[in-house]
């Protein structure tokens, strides 16, 4: 069959890139070569619409050992440990086949970290769903935390935190984000650059099906009278096969007979090979009739494009393939030379002994396109007035009762229950408070990890809501006593061939590079995910941004739950009472209008180091950073973790007492402080000029202030925690 | 004392299983599923995970593999043998525990700690402990135990039943029952109470900053009733 442009089309290139792809090769591509343009120059595999925005982000450090660009991201945390760790999208699949797209996000980013050389030793995963009332909503939540769940319970590494958002922009488009942190000795850390020619290339791990032949390419041109190709293109997960090849990989990686790994994730063995060779300034010969097929009559094409889960390419030493095989035997996995590494800087591919495609490694790699997509700046809403009528009604019970059971702040343990949070026995801080802990194994070290998102004040001002999502990542590590290292992001957005959408990515992009740079967290690895769009509608801008922050001693990890009585409460940072775009305006006063609260990096920074200090010199028995809700919120949480309760003082200088308790100004925490070291404290907040307030002191029981509000922990609790399972059992 | 922890693919509890053993005294060793037997032990540990990805149904290949021949002649010979959740789940399929491991009443994984109340002191495993009832730490999606009205009564006859789910103050209500299993039934022994499945996972409750320290007590209790 001959390639024409309708079929270039059919493939997602455009006109352009197809013209391009001729004058390059200087004559039409064959249907496998043309497979492996569509490929390589997707949005996915290229990042055509984003290269040029990505350059902008901070992405070095002292800590950093890799940052974006390999696998994963790594970093170091002291003697011969290092991290390797990566958040990725998985959301397209998860919305048609919310199970297998889940379960497949989850294994398709724990081999991006174990083919680095790491052991997966954490997952974390944000996951985003329209409104409840949605009816999709709640199959979708159950199929995406079963996946999620089979997939990471099966393996046998902790799930560890996460988060869940409800937003009607999510109707049509969910998302689902999958984190996962490994543990490599920083000298043994393996790369998928190839290196040396007449190297073996070996395919190693599940055989290779039609499953995830890239959508886009199931086009009518070419499969119209052959139905029984027309299988789904979500890929199957089989988390069994994963387990064996994360041990087979690990058991093979102790010597160096590796000179280059790369999983199949993302457009299979295309991109993979395509990558390591590129990398390596190489050329790759694979002859396709060596590839483990488990369907009968695969053509080239597919071959290449499949996207058949749980296999890996690497690049051998000379001599050293009888003892990888024997690894690999052991383990019941695929083995199979399929080409070498070559000079000729091409990629050949062989077919039934003829040549099936023969292409320049840099047409495909360096000479993707890349855009300068137009696009809108987003300006700063006008301020809102609240006005004084609309608070006289009022009460806070009522208020914070509300506020605390509605979707997106109540409490999460229907999901995460379902999440094997516990193996590997170094788990210290399990889902539900400001990050979740792993020790090192074996050592004083511990792990925090977190991962957050802000879509609403992204929306109503990406930049601002760029810097935030930083933040709040840095200030929910420095809450459990880690030092913030470095994060990962995971770029959810509309599309990118609309102005407004590609302004949202190009400022929230900035605002992530401004805070992560004056935070000294740089960003070390990430994907982008465009295109979340249905019927012309786009998700709100989500980027979800994946911290990463060390413990020294993990005896001196700190949680959020109230310790004792008598305890003062301490606020610290600044409250203003920033009401706009506050759950409280949305939810009690029905405003979306308005600016989100400001990032003010240099307090952002100055009240997280001096958090970090007291905590250092053990003043804190808890901590929890002031997010979604406010003030009264994370108090209620801190109380409800702790089967505590607080007596608030007056508040002073606000006279609006909800915009005391519920406004979501930035940069704040709650800490718990015994009476004998209030003053130490005092001293060493009053030295860095640190603005914080004595709110009030832990009780027995009941959450009260004033006369105006005494509510028992046990109703408390009930509005927290009943909203999920309600939902979920209705 | 010596123990082997026996690795079916797919195990995914081994190490901790190793960790915890090491850490309370025995000199461990991990055996390969495809090994015909094992050196002399005081103790065979089947560990949690999902072997052969639990397809078909939990352990029931793990129940025909090479090794585990070695592992019920040693039963049988009076040998102890440990299985923890999918390890309980094997012993079923091998039929030297009686029952199955029916999946979670709420048809969901479960992660949680749980209590549970020690039914039988008179065998290697409870002897002496200082507690009756226990905090451990489940993490299953199949561990809803169900037998023969028979077998139940022989269980019950014969004191085979070694924990049942409870609230901390030993209530066995079904209210405390995690999973819709049978009686509350977390764990059960064989006839001569020296092989014993249970759901709990004691290897994860082994230091006061993981889930809590009842796992301890379990294998402190262990070791000094074989020394």
């Amino acid at each position: 069959m001959e390639v024409n442009e309708k079929i270039a089309i059919d493939h997602g290139l455009s006109k352009d890139e197809f013209a391009k792809i001729c004058k390059l090769l200087k004559r039409l591509p064959n249907i496998t070569e043309l497979a492996l343009f569509s490929a390589m120059w997707n949005e996915h595999c290229s990042y055509k619409s984003s290269r040029k925005h990505l350059k902008n982000l901070h992405t070095k450090g002292k800590k950093v050992i890799q940052g974006p660009g390999e696998n994963a991201g790594i970093i170091d945390i002291g003697d011969d440990d290092a991290i390797v760790f990566k958040i990725e999208s998985h959301n397209h699949p998860s919305f048609i086949e919310p199970y297998q797209g889940a379960a497949t996000g989850v294994g398709g980013i724990m081999r991006d970290v174990f083919t680095m050389g790491a052991r997966p030793i954490a997952n974390l995963n944000s996951i985003h769903f329209g409104s409840p009332q949605n009816k999709k909503t709640k199959n979708l939540l159950r199929g995406v935390v079963k996946g999620i769940g089979g997939y990471g319970n099966c393996i046998g590494v902790p799930t560890i935190a996460g988060q869940t958002c409800f937003d009607e922009s999510y109707n049509g488009n969910i998302l689902v984000n999958a984190m996962t942190l490994g543990l490599v000795n920083k000298k043994k850390i393996f790369y998928s650059k190839a290196a040396g020619i007449n190297k073996p290339v070996i395919y190693v791990g599940s055989k290779t099906g039609r499953d995830g032949i890239h959508g886009a390419s199931m086009a009518s041109a070419i499969f119209d009278d052959k139905i029984e190709e027309k299988k789904p293109t979500v890929q199957v997960g089989d988390p069994f096969t994963e387990k064996l090849l994360l041990e087979a990989c690990l058991e093979l990686m102790t010597d160096n007979s590796i000179i280059a790994i790369q999983d199949m994730g993302a457009a299979g063995l295309t991109s993979s090979s395509i990558e390591m060779a590129s990398k390596g300034k190489l050329g790759i010969e694979i002859n396709l009739n060596k590839v483990p097929c488990r369907e009968e009559k695969m053509t080239p094409y597919e071959i290449m494009l499949s996207e058949s889960q749980e296999r890996m390419l690497i690049v051998l030493e000379n001599g050293k393939e009888t003892k990888a095989k024997k690894i690999f035997e052991k383990w019941n996995l695929d083995f199979s030379v399929i080409g070498k590494t070559t000079n000729s800087k091409k990629i050949e591919l062989y077919f039934d002994n003829s040549k099936v495609a023969d292409v320049p490694i840099d047409l495909l790699a360096e000479n993707a396109p890349m855009y300068e997509r137009k696009w809108k700046k987003n300006k700063l809403p006008q301020k809102i007035k609240f006005k004084k009528e609309n608070f006289k009604s009022l009460k806070i019970s009522d208020c914070l009762k509300k506020i605390i059971s509605t979707p997106n702040i109540s409490n999460k343990q229907w999901i995460w229950r379902q999440y094997d949070h516990t193996v590997m026995g170094d788990t210290i801080q399990k889902p539900g408070g400001d990050a979740g802990v792993v020790r090192v194994h074996g050592t004083n070290k511990a792990v925090a990890a977190s991962v957050d998102s802000s879509a609403l004040y992204c929306y109503a001002h990406p930049l601002t809501g760029g810097k935030q999502v930083v933040c709040e990542s840095w200030r929910n590590l420095i809450s459990v006593g880690s030092d913030p290292i470095a994060i990962t992001n995971c770029l959810n957005f509309g599309n990118p061939e609309k102005e407004k959408n590609m302004g949202e990515f190009v400022e929230c992009v900035q605002g992530i590079s401004e805070a992560s740079k004056y935070l000294n967290f740089p960003v070390v690895s990430g994907n982008v995910s465009f295109y979340n769009e249905t019927k012309d509608k786009g998700i709100k801008p989500t980027p979800s941004i994946g911290g990463v922050g060390l413990i020294k001693n993990y005896k001196h990890m700190i949680t959020m739950d109230f310790k004792n009585k008598n305890n003062i409460i301490l606020v610290i940072g600044k409250t203003e009472g920033h009401l706009a775009q506050s759950v409280f305006a949305r939810e009690i006063l029905s405003e979306k209008k308005g600016p989100p609260p400001e990032i003010n990096l240099f307090n952002e920074k100055n009240n997280g180091e001096s958090v970090s200090k007291i905590i250092s010199e053990s003043l804190v028995e808890s901590c929890h950073d002031v997010s979604l809700g406010g003030i009264l919120i994370a108090i209620s949480k801190m109380c409800i973790m702790g089967k505590k309760g607080a007596k608030l003082n007056n508040i002073k200088g606000l006279t609006n007492k909800f915009d005391y308790f519920f406004g979501e100004d930035q940069g704040r925490y709650i800490v718990e402080v015994q009476k004998e070291n209030l003053n130490k404290v005092n001293k060493i907040l009053d030295e860095n000029s640190v603005h914080y307030e004595e709110i009030g002191e832990v009780t027995e029981e009941n959450l009260t202030y004033n006369d105006e509000l005494k509510i028992s922990i046990e109703v408390l609790n009930d509005a927290y925690t009943k909203w999920l399972p309600n939902y979920m059992d209705n | 004392m010596k123990s082997s922890v026996i690795i079916f693919p797919g195990s995914n509890c081994d190490r901790d299983m190793d960790v915890a053993l090491k850490k309370f005294g025995f000199k461990n060793q991990m055996i390969w599923h495809n090994d015909l037997d094992f050196p002399k032990s005081d103790l065979v540990v089947l560990p949690g995970g999902f072997s052969y990805g639990d397809y078909l149904r939990c352990g029931s290949i793990a129940g025909k593999s090479k090794i585990i021949n070695s592992v019920i002649k040693y039963a049988e010979s009076g040998g102890l043998v440990l299985g923890i959740c999918n390890g309980f789940q094997i012993l079923t399929e091998t039929g030297i525990l009686p029952g199955i491991l029916q999946q979670n009443k709420d048809i969901e994984f479960i992660c949680k700690n749980v209590h549970v109340k020690i039914n039988d002191k008179s065998n290697k495993y409870f002897k002496n402990i200082k507690k009756d009832i226990l905090e451990l730490h489940i993490a299953h999606n199949e561990g809803n135990y169900f037998c023969s009205n028979d077998d139940l009564k022989s269980l019950e006859d014969n004191s085979q039943i070694a924990i049942k789910y409870c609230n901390s103050k030993g209530d066995c209500n079904y209210n405390f029952n995690p999973n819709g299993a049978l009686k509350n039934i977390a764990g059960i022994f064989n006839k001569g109470k020296n092989v014993l499945g249970m759901m709990p996972h004691p290897e994860r409750m082994i230091d006061k900053y993981l889930s809590g320290e009842d796992g301890s007590l379990f294998f402190e209790n262990l070791i000094g009733n074989l020394k």
